[in-house]
C-alpha cells in the first residue's frame, strides 16, 4: 500500500515522492534505455526526458489499466525506440551491432567494471537460450505476446507458458 | 474466479508486468490483483525480479542526472513570482521585431517559390505535349510524303475493292507494288469493325479460287490515314477483305466478305 500512497504524492506534484521514485526506477529506466540504444551519453537524455513525462503526465497513469513500474517502462521503451528511429542517431551509428541484453551482461562480466561481475553471471547461467529471446523481445523491446510468437514461431500459449517457466528461474536467483 | 494458483502459474501476470496484454486484458488483469493479495504479491515478485535484471544492464547508476531533473522542476514550477522593476528593453523588442520581420519574409519567399516551381512544372508539361504533337505531326507527314510516292510510282497497280452483299456502301482500293512486294490497303471507306473484330486481307489466285491471308488491318480505329502497307509477296489475282474474330482467320469467312476486287490484266 506504500506504493500506491507514493504515487498518489507523486500525481500531486510532490518533488519528494518523485525523487523517491526516480530512486526506485531509475536505475532499472536507465538499463532498459541502455539495452535499446547502445549508448551511455543518449541513454542519460533519454532517461532525463523520460523522468520529466513521469513528473508532467504523472496524472495520466490509472492504476486500473496496469502497474505504475509497466507505465513507466512503456514510457523509457517508446521514448528509446523513437530516438534510435531518428535521423541524427542512425547517422551517428551506422555500424551498430543488434545485440541484446544478454550481450551487454556479458560485455560487463568481461570487463567486470563497477557493478558485481559474479551478480551478472549468475544471470546468464540460469538462462538457457530461448528465455534470453522471451525476455529480451517481451521485456527489454517492449514486444506483444503475439509478436513475439510470430518472431520466435512459437505458439501463442507456449510464449505465455515458456516465458512463466524463465521468470520463475529469474526469481529463484534474485531472491 | 475458482482457481487462483491456476490463474497465477498460467504466465499471464508476466505479461501483464511486461505490457504485452491488450488494454482489456491488463484491466481484467488489475481488477483480479485488487481482489486477490496472492496474485498481487506475485505481481510485486515478478516486477522486482524484472527491476533487478534491467538494473543489471545499466552501465552505472545514473544518480546526477536527479539533480539536472531538479533544477527542471523548480523552473518548469514556478512557486516564487519575483517582483521586478518593469522596464523596457528596446534591445529585446527589436530583436523580436527584427525577427518577426524576417519570418514574414521568410514566408513571403516560401510562398513565391512555392508559385514559381508550381508554374515551371505546368510549362515543362505543356513543352511535352508541343513536343509529342510535333513529333506525330512530323510522323503523319512522313506517312503521306510516302503515300504519295506510292501513288505518283507507275509501276503500282490499282486495284478497286467494291463492296459485297454485306457492305453494298463499303470501299477500298488495294494498290500493290510488285517490286517491293507490297500492297497498301486505303480502307478509308471500310466502317470501322466492331470490338472483338478486324479486318482480314486477302490475295485471291481465281482457278481455283485460293485465298491466302496476307495480313490484318490491326488498329483500324488510331490509325488516320486508314493506310495500310501489307506484305505481299503473292502472285495475286485479287483482293478480298473480310471481317474476322481478333487475331484473324485461317481461312477467310465468305459470309462477312466486304470488298472484293480482281487485277485487270
Amino acid at each position: 500500500m506504500q506504493q500506491d500512497q507514493l504515487i498518489a504524492e507523486l500525481q500531486q506534484k510532490n518533488e519528494r515522492a518523485f525523487e523517491r521514485i526516480y530512486q526506485l526506477y531509475s536505475v532499472s529506466t536507465y538499463g532498459i534505455i541502455f539495452s535499446i540504444t547502445k549508448d551511455e551519453k543518449v541513454s542519460e537524455e533519454i532517461l532525463q526526458d523520460v523522468f520529466m513525462k513521469i513528473w508532467n503526465n504523472a496524472s495520466s497513469y490509472n492504476p486500473e489499466k496496469g502497474r505504475f513500474f509497466t507505465w513507466v517502462l512503456n514510457i523509457a521503451r517508446n521514448a528509446s525506440i523513437d530516438k534510435i528511429r531518428s535521423k541524427d542517431f542512425k547517422n551517428k551509428r551506422l555500424n551498430l551491432k543488434s545485440d541484446n541484453f544478454v550481450d551487454i551482461l556479458e560485455s560487463k562480466s568481461n570487463t567486470s567494471g563497477k557493478l558485481d561481475a559474479i551478480g551478472l553471471q549468475k544471470y546468464l547461467d540460469i538462462l538457457e537460450p530461448t528465455c534470453k529471446k522471451l525476455i529480451d523481445l517481451l521485456f527489454f523491446k517492449g514486444f506483444t505476446q503475439k509478436e513475439t510468437a510470430e518472431e520466435l514461431a512459437m505458439p501463442l500459449g507456449t510464449v505465455k507458458t515458456r516465458n512463466r517457466v524463465c521468470i520463475d528461474k529469474l526469481r529463484s536467483t534474485v531472491i | 474466479m475458482n482457481n487462483i494458483h491456476e490463474y497465477i502459474s498460467s504466465g499471464i501476470l508476466e505479461l501483464y508486468v511486461y505490457g504485452a496484454l491488450s488494454a482489456a486484458e491488463s484491466a481484467e488483469v488489475s481488477k483480479v490483483l485488487k481482489k486477490y493479495p496472492e496474485v498481487r504479491q506475485e505481481v510485486e515478485e515478478i516486477e522486482n525480479s524484472l527491476l533487478k535484471l534491467s538494473s543489471s544492464v545499466a552501465p552505472y547508476n545514473p544518480e546526477h542526472v536527479l539533480e539536472k531533473l531538479k533544477l527542471k522542476l523548480s523552473s518548469g514550477n514556478p512557486k516564487v513570482i519575483p517582483i521586478e522593476k518593469p522596464s523596457t528593453n528596446w534591445a529585446a523588442y527589436l530583436g523580436w521585431a527584427a525577427s518577426l520581420l524576417f519570418l514574414v519574409g521568410l514566408f513571403a519567399l516560401f510562398n513565391k517559390n512555392n508559385d514559381l516551381r508550381a508554374n515551371l512544372q505546368a510549362l515543362q508539361a505543356e513543352k511535352a505535349q508541343m513536343e509529342s504533337q510535333i513529333a506525330s505531326s512530323r510522323d503523319n507527314a512522313e506517312k503521306t510524303t510516302k503515300l504519295l510516292n506510292v501513288l505518283r510510282d507507275k509501276n503500282i497497280i490499282r486495284i478497286p475493292l467494291a463492296g459485297q452483299a454485306v457492305a453494298p456502301d463499303a470501299y477500298a482500293t488495294a494498290y500493290w507494288d510488285k517490286n517491293t512486294n507490297t500492297t497498301y490497303i486505303d480502307a478509308q471507306d471500310l466502317p470501322t469493325p466492331p470490338r472483338g473484330m478486324v479486318y482480314q486481307v486477302w490475295s485471291l489466285k481465281m482457278t481455283p479460287l485460293t485465298p491466302t491471308s496476307i495480313g490484318l488491318l490491326d488498329k483500324f480505329e488510331d490509325d488516320a490515314n486508314k493506310i495500310f502497307e501489307l506484305d505481299n509477296a503473292n502472285l495475286s489475282e485479287g483482293f478480298g477483305i473480310t471481317l474476322e474474330p481478333e487475331g484473324g482467320s485461317e481461312t477467310p469467312t465468305l459470309e462477312r466478305l466486304y470488298t472484293l476486287g480482281t487485277i485487270s490484266s
